[in-house]
């Protein structure tokens, strides 16, 4: 039982990492990470939503008829959208403005509908649960990491706080604005999932390497 | 007149959708392989972007926004303001139960009435539903155009920037499709191959289009 509650949710953190394994819901990814603030409030807007809509999904998802279960889907997911909408226009508004459309724009997120469709539809409430809280970790930590490297390169900045005197006293380095502009997003990921396919290629030939040498050595 | 083409071409270059507002990045990605897959994507995203912005104008205008136009208040209005009927919260789910229901019966007609057509764009138009930029340019009409006084001005300002968006989303996946073409035959360093050299190119792209940046004033 242990086990399975892990798995169901590392795997949405590393393996099946949603932005840069699967490749699910980039636009936020790359809309929103301009600062650390809006990519953790996004982080946790979209794991809400995706933990309660699996949650209902996976409770009343046997009851849609199976033609029409998309549409189903979508309405499960827009009603907590427009909920997450309505409580961040209430309470933080600032966060709000900074997001503009990209709350309500969760509802076409790749990643929600994806995993009603794949996971919550077929699985039990619990797994669904940890199903969507493991996706949503994914996707928050990936947005936390492009943020963090948007931030500090585009506006020498972290959490708001100006810090790019400590990387350069003198003001030597400055932050290159193109870093929080369009490109820099594009630059980022690409270079994140750059890494993490040459990360893999190498545990590849790791792994082919041992194996001949194991193979040589019976061999022998 | 003047500001219809400056809003055409604020909307096709200044702000793409895909480069400047990162919407519709799935199928930039996923459809960009060859040319003419993103042809045909690029239209499909057209025709539907500019009848999605017509369709939710209209909903958003006689339905949910508190204007003297609004059914409910024209209905049960006797007595009461048109702010009493203020549905706009309900946008969110409205508008997108009506794009995914418009995508399929545009589907349904085409494949009856136009064979050929349905042929070269069918099979993109499933996909549409969840492409975020016919959601997101349903959502900035209202918030750009939906407070205008005059409803025709309004309406006419929506449909063009659906269309245009639509235009800069068929501009940008063509080009974007032509780099990819190339880059099959590159030698690569092979962690970058795939999406990653894709990302990249579109970072150059987007840095090329803010050269247009100062076209719209």
């Amino acid at each position: 039982m242990g086990a399975c509650v892990r798995r169901e949710f590392v795997k949405g953190i590393f393996r099946e990492n949603p932005v840069l394994v699967l490749m699910l819901g980039l636009c936020p990814t790359l809309a929103i990470s301009v600062s650390v603030k809006n990519a953790i409030g996004m982080g946790a807007a979209a794991t809400f939503v995706l933990v309660a809509s699996n949650a209902i999904i996976a409770l009343a998802g046997r009851f849609f008829p199976s033609k029409i279960r998309i549409p189903c889907f979508i309405v499960v997911i827009a009603t907590f959208v427009t909920m997450v909408e309505m409580v961040m226009g209430a309470y933080l508004p600032a966060l709000n403005a900074a997001l503009g459309i990209f709350i309500p724009l969760i509802v076409v997120n790749c990643i929600i509908l994806g995993r009603a469709e794949a996971f919550a539809a077929h699985h039990g409430v619990l797994p669904s649960i940890l199903d969507g809280l493991g996706m949503g970790m994914g996707f928050g930590l990936t947005l936390l990491m492009v943020a963090f490297i948007r931030e500090v390169l585009g506006s020498g900045k972290f959490w708001g706080i100006t810090i790019s005197q400590v990387y350069s006293s003198t003001g030597a380095v400055h932050p290159a604005a193109v870093m929080v502009m369009a490109p820099g997003a594009f630059f980022v990921i690409a270079f994140i999932m750059g890494f993490i396919a040459w990360r893999r290629e190498r545990q590849l030939e790791q792994k082919r390497a041992a194996a001949i040498a194991l193979m040589s050595e019976t061999r022998v | 007149m003047q500001s219809y083409i400056l809003l055409f071409i604020s909307i096709v270059l200044v702000n793409n959708f895909i480069l400047a507002k990162f919407l519709g990045l799935c199928p930039f990605i996923g459809v960009s392989k060859s040319r003419h897959q993103a042809v045909g994507m690029g239209f499909a995203v057209i025709f539907v972007m500019t009848m999605a912005s017509a369709v939710a104008w209209v909903i958003h205008h006689y339905l949910l926004a508190p204007t003297p136009h609004n059914i409910f208040y024209q209905w049960l209005g006797e007595g009461k303001t048109p702010a009493d009927f203020d549905f706009t919260f309900m946008q969110t789910i409205v508008f997108i139960l009506v794009i995914a229901t418009l995508v399929q019966l545009v589907e349904m007609f085409l494949m009856k009435a136009i064979p050929p057509l349905y042929e070269s764009l069918g099979i993109y138009l499933p996909l549409i539903t969840t492409n975020c930029a016919v959601l997101g340019v349903a959502l900035l009409n209202v918030s750009d155009f939906g407070m205008l006084r005059n409803a025709s001005e309004s309406f006419a300002k929506t449909v063009l920037q659906g269309f245009g968006g639509g235009v800069g989303f068929l501009l940008v996946i063509f080009l974007m499709s032509g780099v990819r073409e190339r880059l099959e035959h590159m030698d690569l360093p092979r962690a970058l191959r795939g999406a990653p050299i894709a990302f990249i190119c579109a970072g150059l792209m987007a840095l090329a289009f803010m050269g247009f940046a100062g076209l719209g004033h």
